[in-house]
């Protein structure tokens, strides 16, 4: 039940936090003094009516003693006379004000490096802890540390602000901090399940922060409908294509979550790329699939993103509606040298045109691109089938 | 806080260099222009590299040599000095530096302040 509270409770808490003291470090620590006192004090005296204004107010308090004690502390931030609430005043909800929002843009900024921005909005806004986030992103706990410390450094030297952009600057900006959750998501559909989790939560949050951006809806509603065909996307281990899946496996709840997002984006006009490649993901999970307008999103896609990769995709579609020489010609004319679904959408393009020799060297070539895991073996079995 | 926004503008300088007599002009109003906005402090252009000497004093010894510190791509060819509330508008003071827009770059380093 705690744990559940703080998960809940540990973005806001510190987000307040910080926007009081203008410093992470400080703030990190009066909250992770404040969660610890919480383990101590709630099972003995009961859980308070309002969980997050307590620790709000338990680490508010514990900063400015903190402060009190140590001179250079004070003049590091930007606290200087504050009276001291007490923690057995409840505040109500309106005396908290909800900095959440400028926490994410400030850990976003791109004077920050994008490994950086994503270790800061797990640690901040995710509350995982430095080893999680290391776990996650397979680098030792000790670089993780210093990636913290650096980014947390520079917010504090370079003066980063803390604060939700201006007009001008929001759709950049919020374009990134998008980026940033859906590069969690999708490390964690690679199989590590419990990042694409964090993913959507954030997903859930920045929809609660700002529900009036379509591409966040968008974004929302990409992650749980990819989210959704997650048990089905393995078999025992390996890969299972799509078009093999069993729909019976998907998560129809959260498919109807989905698309529910998707509407919401859709009624605010959006048509950005989020949206429409939750579009693209709401039509891949209808039976039977709609190929024609999946290749139309496809080419909408490309127009907005300008990308190969999205072209790829594309020609995937394409290969339903028109056969697999159009594709292939499609596929042929990309730039993508070094990029193994490149290779294996041309492997499977050429296995359906009845050209095994062509075929087998397009799976080979995709094969030298695979890392060992499930992708690996399912181009190696491609490739004995081929003979 | 305080800014330098460190100008790095060869190749900018050589785009510069093939535009007519008017266009230059409206170019370098605009580094004018730059000086005069809230919050500037100063900043000069540069000479040339090729003007710079380098010193190091080594065992009390002043050794003097011709040319840049570091043999760099890009030169620095100028700063502007700016106080401003934060990153977000000293990056906007930046990107009206016409070098940036011109194959340049513009770094923007905080200042340490005592």
């Amino acid at each position: 039940m705690l744990e559940q509270v703080f998960r809940d409770e540990w973005g806001r808490v510190l987000a307040g936090l910080i926007g009081f003291l203008g410093d992470f470090d400080l703030a990190e620590e009066a909250a992770q003094e404040a969660f610890a006192a919480a383990v101590e004090r709630w099972p003995r005296d009961g859980t308070p009516a309002n969980p997050g204004a307590w620790l709000a107010v338990a680490a508010r308090n514990r900063a400015i003693d903190r402060i009190r004690r140590d001179r250079t502390l004070a003049a590091k931030t930007k606290l200087l006379e504050v009276p001291e609430a007490h923690v057995d005043d409840q505040p109500d909800e309106t005396t908290m004000p909800d900095e959440r929002l400028e926490l994410i843009f400030t850990c976003c900024h791109p004077a920050l490096a994008t490994e950086a921005q994503v270790a800061l909005t797990l640690r901040t806004l995710g509350g995982l802890t430095t080893e999680e986030i290391a776990r996650a992103f397979l680098v030792s706990p000790e670089t993780m540390k210093r990636r913290l410390t650096r980014a947390k450094d520079k917010i504090r030297a370079a003066g980063i602000p803390f604060a939700v952009p201006s007009e001008h600057l929001l759709p950049d900006r919020l374009a990134a901090v998008l980026a940033v959750v859906y590069l969690v998501f999708n490390e964690g559909y690679g199989g590590r399940g419990d990042l694409a989790a964090e993913a959507i939560r954030l997903g859930r949050l920045l929809v609660e922060l700002m529900p009036d951006e379509p591409e966040a809806h968008g974004l929302l509603a990409l992650m749980l409908l990819h989210d959704a065909r997650r048990e089905a996307r393995f078999a025992d281990g390996e890969l299972v294509l799509l078009a093999d899946q069993d729909p019976s496996l998907w998560d129809a709840a959260q498919i109807a979550r989905g698309r529910e997002s998707l509407d919401r984006a859709l009624a605010l006009r959006g048509r950005g790329p989020y949206v429409v490649q939750a579009a693209i993901a709401s039509l891949h999970v209808e039976e039977p699939r709609d190929w024609r307008q999946i290749a139309a999103l496809y080419g909408e896609l490309a127009r907005l993103t300008a990308s190969p990769v999205v072209e790829l995709n594309r020609a995937a579609a394409v290969a339903e509606v028109e056969g697999p020489a159009a594709a292939l010609a499609l596929v042929d004319r990309l730039e993508l040298g070094d990029y193994r679904y490149l290779h294996s959408t041309r492997g499977e393009l050429l296995r359906r045109l009845d050209r095994p020799a062509e075929a087998r060297d397009a799976y080979g070539r995709a094969l030298e691109l695979t890392v060992d895991g499930p992708e690996r073996r399912f181009l190696e079995r491609r490739l004995s089938e081929l003979g | 806080m305080k800014y330098a926004l460190l100008i790095y503008a060869d190749r900018a300088r050589e785009l510069y260099d093939t535009l007519d007599e008017d266009d230059q002009r409206a170019i370098t109003a605009e580094y004018l222009a730059i000086r005069d906005l809230d919050g500037a402090l100063g900043g000069a252009q540069l000479q040339p590299e090729s003007t710079a000497t380098t010193v190091r004093v080594q065992g009390g010894r002043t050794l003097t040599t011709d040319g840049p510190f570091a043999e760099t791509k890009e030169a620095l060819g100028g700063f502007y000095l700016f106080e401003a509330d934060d990153l977000d508008a000293a990056l906007e003071v930046a990107a009206r530096i016409p070098a940036a827009r011109m194959g340049g770059a513009v770094e923007v380093r905080p200042l340490v302040e005592r």
